[in-house]
């Protein structure tokens, strides 16, 4: 059984993202910031969207550039750069493909040998917090996701 | 999180899954308007209008009240549970990348096993 994944909106501009992982604070981080490793989680099949390409230049200062999708002509992509990289322990990022993007924060925390994993993501302004997740103009994406959501809820039921 | 009986949420998502029906929702998180004005807006004829705006007053999304000769149409309550379906969406993708992230932690620890 997976630990839990919990998700808490703490503000107007704000999401936390926690998780327990079952391994130090060193091998989680590696996890995190080894373009192969993080192409091997960051984008599960079960999301639909395989991650093209994975370019992280991970120090202070440093950019990054994620693309997705089924091939070059129809793929998007995720960029910005490392405000903050103290490994083991923390990692900040800037999301600059658009001017909602959020600031990412990722700590590890060592608690009995495992890792208690937190993201924060700050949005400018509480519409770009919404517009980011579709919750009222409905991008495409998330009423796919939402209707993956409905099917899985449905089989359960 | 959300509590949701599945013929809820089969409503609320075949309410969803129409352009013009989220292009309605848009217009009256902007602000409450007619049937009238979102015909003329959305290029449709009264009675197709009123069809959109009653599949999304069944599954919750908007109330309508009827004001002398014209029917307003302003978002309902769901937009709450709307809400809270995204940020449960958006806990599947964590929980999905993260179940994916346990496995290469596995692997990891493995090989510093193996390492010595």
């Amino acid at each position: 059984m997976a630990n839990p994944t919990r998700i808490e909106r703490t503000s107007d501009r704000e999401l936390v993202v926690t998780r327990t992982f079952d391994g130090p604070p060193r091998i989680v981080f590696e996890a995190w910031t080894t373009p192969e490793l993080m192409k091997q989680w960051w984008a599960p099949r079960s999301i639909g969207v395989p991650l093209l390409s994975c370019e992280m230049d991970v120090r202070t200062g440093g950019g990054y550039r994620l693309a997705f999708g089924q091939d070059e002509a129809s793929a998007f992509a995720f960029y910005g750069k490392y405000l903050e990289v103290t490994p083991p322990s923390r990692l900040v990022w800037t999301n600059e493909e658009d001017e909602d993007g959020a600031v990412t924060t990722v700590t590890f925390e060592e608690r009995d040998g495992k890792t208690f994993l937190t993201v924060h993501e700050l949005y400018p302004s509480e519409a770009a917090l919404e517009a980011g997740h579709g919750a009222e103009e409905g991008l495409p994406e998330q009423f796919e996701q939402l209707d993956e959501l409905l099917a899985r809820l449905t089989e359960k039921a | 999180m959300v509590q949701c009986s599945p013929a809820h949420l089969d409503a609320s998502f075949s309410a969803l899954s129409d352009a013009t029906r989220r292009g309605v929702l848009e217009q009256l998180g902007r602000s409450d308007a007619s049937i009238t004005e979102l015909a003329d807006k959305f290029h449709m004829t009264l009675t197709g209008m009123k069809k959109h705006v009653g599949v999304l007053e069944h599954a919750g999304f908007v109330t309508t009240e009827k004001i002398g000769r014209v029917r307003r149409c302003r978002l309902g309550r769901r937009r709450l549970e709307q809400e809270a379906a995204w940020i449960e969406t958006y806990r599947q993708l964590w929980a999905a990348r993260f179940d994916a992230l346990d496995q290469v932690v596995e692997n990891l620890k493995l090989r510093e096993q193996t390492d010595g």
